[in-house]
Order: C-alpha cells, then sequence, then structure tokens
C-alpha cells in the first residue's frame, strides 16, 4: 500500500536527532516541510525552540544549510541569504525560516513585514505552539484567550491570559502577500501541500502552522497529533489560504466538536469555568460569521 | 543526507572551529535514553500505510522492504506512532519490566 504523500516528499531526513521533547509538534512540523523542500534549502531559525533542540554543539541536527538568526531578525535574514545565494549564481535553491509564534507575531513581526513589503523570495513558516515555550511558557502574542503561562497565572480573578490570539495569517494577507496560508500539524497531508505550492510560487510566502506543544499545553506527549487535530475539528483555528487577493477555506467541519471538551484535555485551560468557556466558543462563532462571509468556502 | 552519529575524537585547540560554523549533520549523542516506553512493530499486522512515517516528530520510523522500522537509537518513544496506527499494530512495551 503506497502512501502518494510520502512518496512525494524526500525519503531523506534532514532534522534528525534533535533534543525537543517527546511528541514535540514545533519538530514534526520543520521536519515534514524540510522533507518537501529537499536538500537544497537553506534554513534560518531565530531563538526558539528549533534552534535551541537543533544545535547544540557539537551535537547538530540539521544536515542542510541552517543558521541561527537574531531573535528580531529572521526574515530579514531570509532576505540575505536568498540574495547573497541569487549573487552568487545558485538557482536552485529555497530560503525558508522557522520562527515560533513569539519569534513571529511579537519579536520578528517587523522583519517579517519588510520583507513581504520587498516581496523576497522566501518561504516563512511559523510553527505556532502558543507561547514562549523554549523559556519556559510564557505568554505571546499567539497565546489564546484564557491560556495559563508563567506570565499569565489563572488566579481566582484573573483566569489566564485576557487576550485574544493575535489574528497573524490575516496580519501577513493584509500585505497583500503572494501566498499565505494556515495548518496544523495535525492534517499534516495539508501542511505538506501547502509547503509544496509555497515553494511553487515566486514571491513571500508565509505559513501559519498548529504545532501543540506537550510540555506547555499540559498534555500527554502521544496527543500531540491529535489535539491538534481536535482544534481544527472544535472551530478555534481553521484550514485556510490567501492568494489572489482572495480567502480560500480549504477545510469545512461538518459540525464542531465540543469547545469545552477541547480546552478540558489541556492542564493549560483546566481552570477555566463555565462563563469563559463561553467567551472562547461567542468569539468562535464571530470568527466562523466572518469567514463564511469573507472566505471562498 | 540523515544526521548521523560521528566516531568520537579527542579534540584538540586546533579543531575547535574558529567561527560558529561547523558541519552540517553532525550527532554525537543519542535519544535512546529519554524513552521509558518503546514502540515496537507488529510486521505481520503492517500494511506500510506509512501514517507513522508521516507523524514521527523524530523521523525515526522508515520503511523497509514494504514494513515499517523504527531506529531506537533516536526514538523518544512519545508514542504517537501507536496511536496514529489505525490498524494497532504497533504497541507500547515499558522499557523496563
Amino acid at each position: 500500500m503506497a502512501n502518494k504523500v510520502a512518496e512525494s516528499i524526500s525519503r531523506e531526513e534532514f532534522f534528525y536527532g534533535h533534543k525537543a521533547c517527546a511528541g514535540c509538534g514545533g519538530s514534526l512540523a520543520v521536519r515534514a516541510a524540510l522533507k518537501v523542500l529537499g536538500p537544497n534549502v537553506v534554513s534560518v531559525l531565530p531563538a526558539g525552540c528549533m534552534s535551541a533542540v537543533g544545535f547544540n554543539f557539537p551535537q547538530l541536527c540539521f544536515s542542510n544549510n541552517s543558521i541561527i538568526s537574531t531573535f528580531a531578525g529572521t526574515a530579514s535574514m531570509l532576505t540575505g541569504v536568498e540574495a547573497g545565494l541569487r549573487a552568487r549564481g545558485f538557482k536552485d535553491f529555497t530560503a525558508v525560516g522557522f520562527a515560533g509564534d513569539g519569534g513571529t507575531a511579537d519579536i520578528g513581526i517587523q522583519a517579517l513585514s519588510g520583507a513581504i513589503d520587498r516581496n523576497d523570495n522566501i518561504i516563512y513558516i511559523c510553527y505556532d505552539n502558543e507561547a514562549y515555550m523554549n523559556t519556559g511558557i510564557q505568554k505571546s502574542g499567539l497565546t489564546p484567550f484564557g491560556a495559563k503561562t508563567t506570565t499569565t497565572p489563572a488566579g481566582s480573578n484573573i483566569h489566564g491570559n485576557i487576550r485574544p490570539k493575535k489574528n497573524m495569517f490575516e496580519i501577513a494577507a493584509a500585505h497583500d502577500i503572494p501566498y499565505a496560508a494556515t495548518a496544523s500539524v495535525g492534517y499534516i497531508y495539508d501542511f505538506i501541500q501547502k509547503v509544496q505550492k509555497a515553494s511553487k510560487i515566486h514571491g513571500t510566502k508565509y505559513i501559519h502552522v498548529i504545532a501543540p506543544c506537550p510540555t506547555g499545553w499540559g498534555v500527554a506527549p502521544d496527543a500531540t497529533v491529535d489535539i491538534a487535530k481536535e482544534v481544527v475539528d472544535c472551530g478555534l483555528w481553521y484550514l485556510a489560504e490567501y492568494e489572489n487577493g482572495s480567502f480560500k477555506l480549504n477545510h469545512k467541519p461538518k459540525e464542531f466538536t465540543d469547545v469545552s471538551a477541547y480546552l478540558k484535555k489541556q492542564g493549560r485551560f483546566k481552570h477555566l469555568t463555565d462563563e469563559d468557556i463561553q467567551i472562547i466558543t461567542a468569539s468562535r462563532d464571530k470568527k466562523w460569521e466572518f469567514i463564511e462571509k469573507n472566505f471562498e468556502l | 543526507m540523515r544526521p548521523y552519529i560521528r566516531e568520537k575524537k579527542d579534540i584538540t585547540f586546533d579543531d575547535v572551529p574558529e567561527n560558529t560554523s561547523f558541519e552540517a549533520g553532525y550527532l554525537t549523542t543519542v535519544n535512546s535514553g529519554w524513552r521509558s516506553d518503546r514502540p515496537v512493530i507488529d510486521t505481520t499486522k503492517c500494511v506500510s500505510c506509512e501514517q507513522c512515517y508521516l507523524y514521527c516528530p523524530d523521523g525515526v520510523i522508515s520503511i523497509i522492504d514494504g514494513k515499517a522500522a523504527i531506529d531506537y537509537d533516536f526514538c523518544k518513544g512519545c508514542g504517537i506512532c501507536a496511536k496514529i496506527c489505525k490498524i494497532k499494530a504497533i504497541e507500547m512495551e515499558a522499557e523496563r519490566k
């Protein structure tokens, strides 16, 4: 029984022997993307989990050319890598960045915005584990409402994070970027297909992939893929694309699964009251109203 | 190329890289010590659907002769493969019984 998706990507491993926690969603996203892009890829990683687990000298876990950038400068370093290789006469290569949610939505957002503005020929992949996991679970701009982190603790007055998740996908799309997409490691076929598509488009590409962190989310290591599927199935995340000026929804769940079941599985949401869950459900419904109005279904 | 374990040698001062670049895919340690449970594949059941291969975060599963095989040097025993396997050909067994 041959698997067509597995046949369409490289059999080689380019990210191997790394020191990520067991069941890490981010490492799954990086591994899958590198297998799509092949050996001639130059990857740029800012401070974050994937550079911390991939480059422990002398244990160097990337077999492609790979470089650690400044925290804020992932996209600008990608610009430099792409321009430098082009100037040296290389033709068959891809410059790809793997930044976490903090490195994308908070610290690296101006560099990313600049790169999209210049329309540099790069792929920027944000693996979103919804907090600064590498430094011990601090709130980032992409931490969802109600999540408990070390900087947004859950008390009797304030129940974790009080702000909603920043909408990075639509922020990238608002630059009129050639290609932007959302994905989830739970739907790896969809993610692989989006990276394949991005590699064929000229200009800046942005892919935002949900990558659960068992350590930070408070789930078992073997639950990563299931929880990444469930976040899509319950409607708190969506799989969509932005291309040629219009949004397209790739996957519409027939019926949403229970939001509270998704939340209560995770340690970071254990403290939520029924009221908090109602707020989350209401914001989900509002989001889907927007999607149904503005996205091609 | 898959990163692989290099032979251990004593590093002299001259071997220390002058700048912050070094050989890619240079591994010196394994991850097998992290594991408390190990996945065991029942090759009679495996139909090579490659789900485990695609979803393994560490990339330790490869398909050899139409059957899934695990590189136990780098498997961390997260158990994603056992959960994703629809025909239940992978079972988690305790490392120490």
